[in-house]
């Protein structure tokens, strides 16, 4: 892997001819780059994975150039193709055994769930309604806590967190992607739900 | 009567799936009545909301500015 971003090529070019990509569109690919990264960075979690699905995203509008008429069309082509490399990993990674930290990471987070509720499922305290959630959006901090948030959930649940939340993806379509019954999909996403309204809570809303 | 946590459940449910009219007849009666999910419920719309425009931010909804354009003075 390159050791620092500035170091890097915009794309890896393999063997093409570079005079064959206008300049327009290039330029455009360049400016979508840093969003395209923080798209797949929040839900890839590893810098290396999304850095390569980005480069390979962008390197394939680069093969399809011609096609494109005008910037929106460019842009929506290497969404749709970073959205299908982030699925493919999702289902790539959800075949493989959880590392043991993982696993770890896991249990503790769902004790911490756990503890919200009484033997008999009764809050144990009761959630306070936040104060004007909807100017958190505007925000430029909120969104650095959500981020912080989102990549505090364990593997598993995050995963089918992002895929439903921040990939807009049904869950039907999930639960085939990912191998699993609709009703663990469910689970999986009350889960994380809830591990974020704590953590907004905690981190964002100022309660204890 | 389901416990509040079952509730929430039904909560996050509803975000994917539409509810039944059983289910939904009892978790409106719950609501009623419980201060806690009522907050529970807010806050995950909000999830809901923040996520979307998360998605709109993002996504390729935004196209980046086109060279020469709204730079002119």
């Amino acid at each position: 892997m390159y050791g620092n971003e500035n170091d890097r090529p915009i794309f890896k070019w393999r063997n093409m001819d570079i005079s064959m990509i206008p300049n327009e569109l290039s330029a455009i690919l360049a400016t979508l780059r840093p969003r395209l990264l923080r798209f797949a960075r929040l839900q890839m979690r590893e810098d290396a994975a999304a850095e390569d699905a980005v480069q390979e995203a962008l390197l394939s509008a680069t093969l399809h150039a011609a096609q494109f008429q005008g910037t929106a069309a460019a842009a929506t082509w290497v969404f749709a193709i970073l959205r299908n490399k982030i699925i493919d990993e999702f289902r790539r990674r959800s075949r493989q055994p959880l590392a043991d930290m993982d696993i770890e990471q896991e249990r503790g987070w769902e004790e911490a769930l756990d503890n919200q509720f009484d033997a008999r499922g009764h809050w144990t305290a009761q959630p306070a309604a936040w104060m004007e959630p909807e100017a958190a959006l505007e925000q430029k901090r909120f969104w650095e806590v959500f981020d912080l948030c989102i990549m505090a959930l364990p593997a598993k649940p995050a995963r089918v967190f992002g895929m439903r939340e921040l990939l807009g993806m049904e869950t039907e379509e999930i639960c085939k992607e990912l191998d699993i019954s609709s009703s663990n999909c469910w689970v999986l996403l009350h889960r994380a739900r809830l591990g974020l309204r704590d953590c907004l809570s905690r981190r964002w809303f100022g309660e204890n | 009567m389901l416990s509040c946590r079952e509730e929430t459940e039904l909560m996050s449910q509803a975000l994917d799936r539409p509810l039944s009219f059983g289910e939904r007849f009892q978790l409106g009666l719950h609501l009623m009545i419980c201060k806690g999910c009522r907050a529970t419920e807010k806050h995950l719309l909000f999830l809901q909301a923040a996520t979307r425009a998360w998605r709109e931010n993002h996504d390729s909804k935004h196209v980046p500015p086109q060279p020469n354009q709204g730079e002119t003075p």
